[in-house]
C-alpha cells in the first residue's frame, strides 16, 4: 500500500487513510490541533471559519451513527457545507459502479470525500482515482483500518494519562474482524505505549497477530493485570461468517468486562469502547455506566479530533 | 531606539484615558498569543483590572488559511464565557495590516456580542491593508517595506527589528 499517498511532496496530510507510515510528530500534532477545537465548546457559536466555501461529503456505504454524525458535526462547525450520502438511498443501488459516483460527485465541485466502505482498501482507491484537489478521510474500511476512530481514541486517552511511554493498554474481544483494534494498535506503538496487549480467545484473533507489535492473552483474569487502559471491542456478529464462538452467554463469562474484572487491572485504569456497545456480551453495565469508563468522552472527542484532520487535510488544497 | 518599559508607559497612559473617555466598565483585558498576551499580562497589572485576564488564538480565524493551513502550535482560546455585554480592552504587540485583528474581533463575536471593544497595542506602523486602526499605541512608527518588527518576550520583553532580504 502507498503510505505516501497520504503525504504531500511537503510532508503534509492530504488524506488520511490510515495510521500506518504517518509519524509520532504528525499524529502528535493532530491530538494538538485537536486539543484546541476542544476549547470551541465555550463559544455561543461553535464554529470557526477554516473550511468557509468548501464541499464536504460523506459517502457511507456502510452504516454508522457516530461516526457519520460526528463527521458531519465536525464538517459544520468548520463552516463547511456536508452533503451525507447514505448509498442505500442513492443510484449505486440502482447498478451505479463506485467510480462513476465518485465522477458525478467531483462534477458538482467537491472538496473532500469521507468514506466508509465494507471493503478493505475502498478508500485508498478512491483516493488513488479521484481528481488530485480532492482530499479523502477513511472512515473505516473492511477490516482494515478506522484511523480517525484510533486517534480519538489516543486523544481520550491522552486527556487522562498524558505520557504513553508508561502506559500499559489492552484491546480485549473481537480483533480479528476489528479494523478499529488495527488502527489502534499501530497508533499506540506510534505514539511509544509501553506495551499494546490483545486479549481474546484465538477464534477471535488474527493469524501472526505478535507481527502487529503486541503481546497475547486468552486469559482475561491474567491479562488485565498491570493494564492503565482497557479498550473493550464489540463483537461483529455480521462479520462473523462461521461460528467462532459457542454462545454469546459464554463468552461473557470469559472475556466480558465486569466489575469484579476489572478490579484486576490498575485502580486508575479507564475503560473504552468504541461503540455500538453489546451491554452483557462484551461488557457489564455497571462498567460501560461507571466512574472508570471514558466511553462518551470518546464520542464527543470525536468531533475535535475530526475537525483537526479535516482542517489539516485540507489545508494543502491551495499548494497542489 | 524603541525602550519597551516606555512604550509600557505610553499604552497605560492611553489607556487609562481612554477608561475615562468610552466609560469602560469593568472592563474585560483579552490578549492575543503570543506577544499581544506577555504586553496583556503587564497591563492588566498596571491597571489592576479584575476580571482574569483572557487569552485569544486567533489560528482557526485567519485569513490565510489557504495558503499557509493550520498552525500546528495552535493553544486553545481562554476567554469567560459571558462575553456578551462586556466592555473589552483588546491588546495586542504590533499592529500592521489589520488582519490579526479582523480575525480576533471574528472570534470574540463567535463567544458573544461585547457591549464594546477598544484596541491597544504596544506599537503601531504603517501598512494598513484594511480600515482597522488601534484606539492608543504605546508608539507609531514607519519602517521601510522590508522591515518587520517582532516582540521578543516574555522576559525581559523586548523589539527586534528586522530587515528582509529584498530578493525574498
Amino acid at each position: 500500500m502507498n503510505d505516501n499517498l497520504q503525504l504531500n511532496s511537503d510532508g503534509k496530510l492530504k488524506h488520511f487513510l490510515t495510521i500506518e507510515g504517518l509519524d509520532k510528530t504528525l499524529l502528535t500534532e493532530i491530538l494538538d490541533i485537536a486539543e484546541s477545537f476542544i476549547g470551541m465548546s465555550d463559544q455561543q457559536i461553535k464554529k470557526v471559519p477554516l473550511l468557509r466555501g468548501k464541499t464536504i461529503v460523506n459517502l457511507f456505504f456502510e452504516n454508522s451513527t457516530r461516526t457519520r454524525t460526528t463527521f458531519e458535526l465536525a464538517a459544520k462547525r468548520l463552516s463547511a457545507d456536508v452533503l451525507s450520502m447514505s448509498i442505500a438511498t442513492s443510484s449505486t443501488s440502482k447498478g451505479e459502479s463506485l467510480l462513476d459516483t465518485i465522477r458525478n460527485l467531483e462534477a458538482m465541485f467537491v472538496d473532500m470525500f469521507v468514506v466508509r466502505h465494507a471493503i478493505s482498501g475502498a478508500a485508498h482507491f478512491i483516493a488513488q482515482q479521484t481528481a488530485p484537489h480532492i482530499s479523502v478521510i477513511n472512515a473505516g474500511d473492511g477490516q482494515h483500518a478506522h484511523p480517525t476512530q484510533a486517534m480519538l481514541d489516543m486523544f481520550t486517552i491522552r486527556q487522562v494519562k498524558p505520557d504513553f511511554s508508561q502506559l500499559r493498554v489492552a484491546i480485549i474481544g473481537d480483533i480479528l474482524h476489528s479494523r478499529v483494534a488495527r488502527s489502534q494498535i499501530q497508533a499506540l506503538n506510534t505514539l511509544g505505549a509501553a506495551e499494546v496487549r490483545v486479549i481474546a480467545p484465538k477464534t477471535l484473533l488474527p493469524a501472526h497477530v505478535e507481527s502487529l507489535g503486541v503481546s497475547v492473552s486468552h486469559n482475561l483474569n491474567v491479562g488485565l493485570k498491570d493494564i492503565d487502559v482497557i479498550i473493550m471491542l464489540r463483537l461483529q456478529k455480521e462479520r462473523m461468517t462461521s461460528a467462532l464462538l459457542p454462545s454469546e452467554s459464554e463468552y461473557f463469562k470469559c472475556f466480558g468486562l465486569t466489575e469484579a474484572k476489572l478490579k484486576i487491572a490498575k485502580p486508575d485504569a479507564i475503560v473504552m469502547h468504541p461503540g455500538p456497545i453489546n451491554r452483557g456480551v462484551e461488557i457489564d453495565s455497571k462498567v460501560a455506566d461507571g466512574k472508570q469508563s471514558v466511553i462518551l468522552k470518546q464520542v464527543s472527542n470525536g468531533i475535535a479530533i475530526r475537525m483537526a484532520i479535516m482542517a489539516m487535510a485540507m489545508q494543502t488544497q491551495g499548494a497542489v | 531606539m524603541l525602550e519597551t518599559d516606555e512604550l509600557l508607559n505610553n499604552l497605560e497612559a492611553g489607556l487609562k484615558q481612554l477608561l475615562i473617555d468610552r466609560k469602560l466598565d469593568e472592563p474585560l483585558m483579552i490578549g492575543i498569543r503570543s506577544g499581544g498576551v506577555w504586553v496583556a499580562e503587564q497591563l492588566h497589572q498596571r491597571l489592576g483590572i479584575k476580571s482574569p485576564l483572557g487569552l485569544l488564538d486567533i489560528s482557526f480565524y485567519r485569513d490565510d488559511f489557504s495558503q499557509i493551513g493550520v498552525n500546528p502550535n495552535v493553544k486553545p482560546s481562554q476567554l469567560p464565557a459571558h462575553i456578551e455585554g462586556r466592555d473589552i480592552i483588546l491588546i495586542d504587540d504590533v499592529f500592521y495590516t489589520g488582519r490579526t485583528i479582523r480575525a480576533a474581533l471574528n472570534e470574540i463575536f463567535d463567544y458573544g456580542r461585547p457591549n464594546q471593544v477598544v484596541l491597544g497595542v504596544l506599537i503601531e506602523r504603517d501598512g494598513r491593508q484594511i480600515p482597522l486602526c488601534p484606539d492608543c499605541a504605546g508608539a507609531r512608527i514607519t519602517l521601510a517595506a522590508n522591515q518587520r518588527i517582532k516582540l521578543t518576550g516574555p522576559s525581559p520583553l523586548g523589539i527586534d527589528l528586522q530587515t528582509l532580504d529584498t530578493a525574498a
